[in-house]
């Protein structure tokens, strides 16, 4: 669903795969392959610094898109229609499929699936916070995909032209799903504000509690920002945080008008100088908080996810050893 | 859809139907975000998505041939447990990755079974869905069937599992074939075949899938169930909570 990489000062490197070695002439070779917007793929040579900090970014989308099938995962079986469980089952079944594609695109770079999902169940690697956040009610699985699907498209975008190959492909995919997922999280709003108070009354209600970790998904501001020049430079971070969120605000109060719903900021407001909206302090207390696992839902998310892959190593192990008797069987056989 | 004279039989068979696509649907979409490995997420995820839109097919053609202005979602959402006509081995609790893929596994070739001759079906509608549904059961029991053989043929542990399984969901297949009066009526009708008569064919399906998983099949026993007649397992009106809970609190509110 969502991510930037986000650059944490006490992280460690989430999984270590093949060391490059350093090379000037292939350095300068790379370094002009980037200014001239082209793409880097598997197999070229790239600078060490450039491997890591790609497996860090991607292998943190992945395990977002991961753990961002738990908070919507948690609606399912409540889904107050067949035809909107219909569409949450598939939405969430994407979100798995934009794992898969990431993870594969990490792969590129000489890191395992399992090393990378070893990182996350270890808790050394990140996912993005906003899937720390609970969903109470039907109205959020509505927000999460307006909001958070909506973000998560602002920051993506420009990644599908980042210069990594692969990830700029599998982005390419992964946002065209994305904005699918955004206008049915919308319509689902539009059908809840056209019912009775109570369900008006939910949407507001959800809108509340996720405006302001939505705007939160756009990372500190520039000003806090570690390596984002480099990454600009990489073309792995096209545009500041700031910009996006910006962006972001100016889209989404639109919207809120057209449903009918009010952000939870009194400080927005229009301010025709700038052509933007003004919005108010963001508390980043609260962002780091989170991201240093005090979330409401960081212990459970993690848990979740580690519960689903011990209790499936029986399964895993059985398909292995499986294979494992039918190639000596084909091999005597033969 | 023509004009017919519609027997209460007729619906009955068709909400039979559309129950069992409902119920496991249910329970398939509780593995999402679950599952032992990510590729395991989006069958069960896609599995259940099948299952859904079939149920959501019946459900409205049941509905129609009602006659009493009953939706798919009024038909999912706001009936009691004895009005619901699935198997009992739908219902049951997923349990762990064995018990849910040996339940796919025979309740999906009976399926295909079932699909087959309904294709053929007096009931128009109903022939199209069955012409839609065989192609998701013939997967759902590809899918279910080579994980039966791993499971069976795996490790100590997964051949114990999938043997538990089998032994606890083995009894309550022989619901499938119990003989009711609803299957006379309507086979006579030419809308369906009476499930009974799958039973030869059902076994021919799975008993070599098993055999090759190296699974004891275990001996019948006076062992019956009866959801298909209404009444269910304990476990039904938990699943029914939680699945109705929105149209129960919200009634009539449109989502
Ligand atoms: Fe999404
Ligand atoms: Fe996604
Ligand atoms: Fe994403």
């Amino acid at each position: 669903m969502y991510t930037q990489a986000l650059d944490i000062p006490q992280q460690n490197t989430e999984a270590k795969g093949p060391r490059t070695i350093e090379n000037p002439a292939y350095q300068a070779e790379f370094d002009a392959k980037i200014d001239a917007g082209g793409y880097i793929e598997a197999k070229d040579w790239m600078p060490e610094s450039y491997r890591k900090t790609l497996v860090r970014q991607i292998s943190q989308h992945a395990h977002s898109e991961i753990v961002g099938m738990l908070p919507e995962g948690n609606w399912i079986t409540r889904a107050p229609t067949l035809k909107r469980k219909a569409i949450l089952l598939a939405k969430v079944q994407d979100e798995g499929g934009h794992g898969l594609y990431l993870y594969a695109a990490a792969e590129t770079l000489g890191v395992s699936r399992d090393e990378l999902l070893d990182a996350l169940h270890s808790g050394r690697a990140k996912y993005s916070s906003i899937f720390n956040y609970p969903t109470l009610t039907w109205a959020d699985i509505g927000v999460v995909g307006w909001l958070v699907d909506g973000a998560a498209i602002m920051n993506q975008i420009p990644l599908c032209k980042c210069s990594y190959g692969p990830y700029a492909r599998a982005m390419v995919r992964i946002c065209k799903e994305e904005s699918f997922h955004q206008r049915q999280g919308y319509d689902l709003l539009l059908t809840m504000m056209k019912g009775t108070q109570e369900q008006r009354d939910m949407v507001q209600d959800a809108v509340n509690r996720w405006w302001w970790p939505s705007i939160m998904m756009f990372g500190p501001h520039d000003k806090d920002s570690t390596h984002s020049a480099q990454s600009a430079r990489w073309g792995i971070k096209r545009i500041s945080n700031d910009d996006l969120r910006q962006k972001f605000v100016d889209a989404t109060v639109e919207q809120a008008k057209v449903l009918g719903v009010t952000m939870p900021d009194p400080e927005l407001k229009w301010n025709e100088a700038r052509g933007h909206y003004d919005f108010g302090a963001i508390d980043w207390d609260e962002f780091w908080n989170v991201v240093n696992g005090h979330g409401q839902g960081n212990v459970d998310r993690l848990a979740a996810r580690v519960k689903a892959w011990d209790d499936g190593a029986w399964v895993r192990e059985a398909a292995l050893e499986y294979a494992r008797k039918h190639d000596a069987r084909d091999s005597q056989a033969a | 859809m023509t004009q017919q004279m519609t027997s209460p039989e007729h619906i009955e068979y068709v909400l039979r139907l559309g129950d069992n696509a409902l119920i496991l649907g249910q329970r398939l979409s509780e593995w999402c975000g679950h599952a032992p490995v990510l590729e395991e997420d989006m069958a069960l995820a896609n599995m259940s998505l099948d299952l859904i839109g079939q149920a959501r097919m019946l459900l409205t053609h049941a509905g129609r041939l009602e006659g009493r202005g009953r939706d798919e979602d009024q038909l999912a959402f706001l009936r009691t447990e004895p009005n619901y006509r699935n198997l009992t081995l739908c219902e049951l609790p997923n349990q762990d990755f064995a018990r849910t893929m040996v339940r796919n596994f025979l309740y999906s070739s009976f399926q295909k079974l079932l699909w087959e001759r309904l294709m053929t079906s007096s009931d128009a509608e109903l022939a199209a869905i069955a012409a839609k549904s065989i192609k998701e059961a013939r997967y759902h029991a590809q899918h279910a069937g080579d994980w039966v053989i791993r499971l069976g043929d795996g490790t100590a542990e997964s051949h114990a599992r999938a043997q538990g399984a089998l032994d606890y969901l083995w009894p309550y297949t022989a619901e499938f074939f119990a003989a009711t009066p609803v299957d006379d009526t309507v086979a006579a009708a030419g809308v369906g075949p009476a499930w009974s008569e799958l039973e030869t064919a059902w076994e021919a399906l799975v008993l070599p899938v098993l055999a090759e998983a190296t699974l004891t099949v275990p001996a019948r026993t006076p062992f019956r169930s009866y959801g298909k007649f209404g009444r269910h397992s304990e476990h039904m009106g938990h699943l029914l909570a939680e699945m109705q809970i929105m149209q129960r609190t919200y009634p009539g509110a449109q989502w």
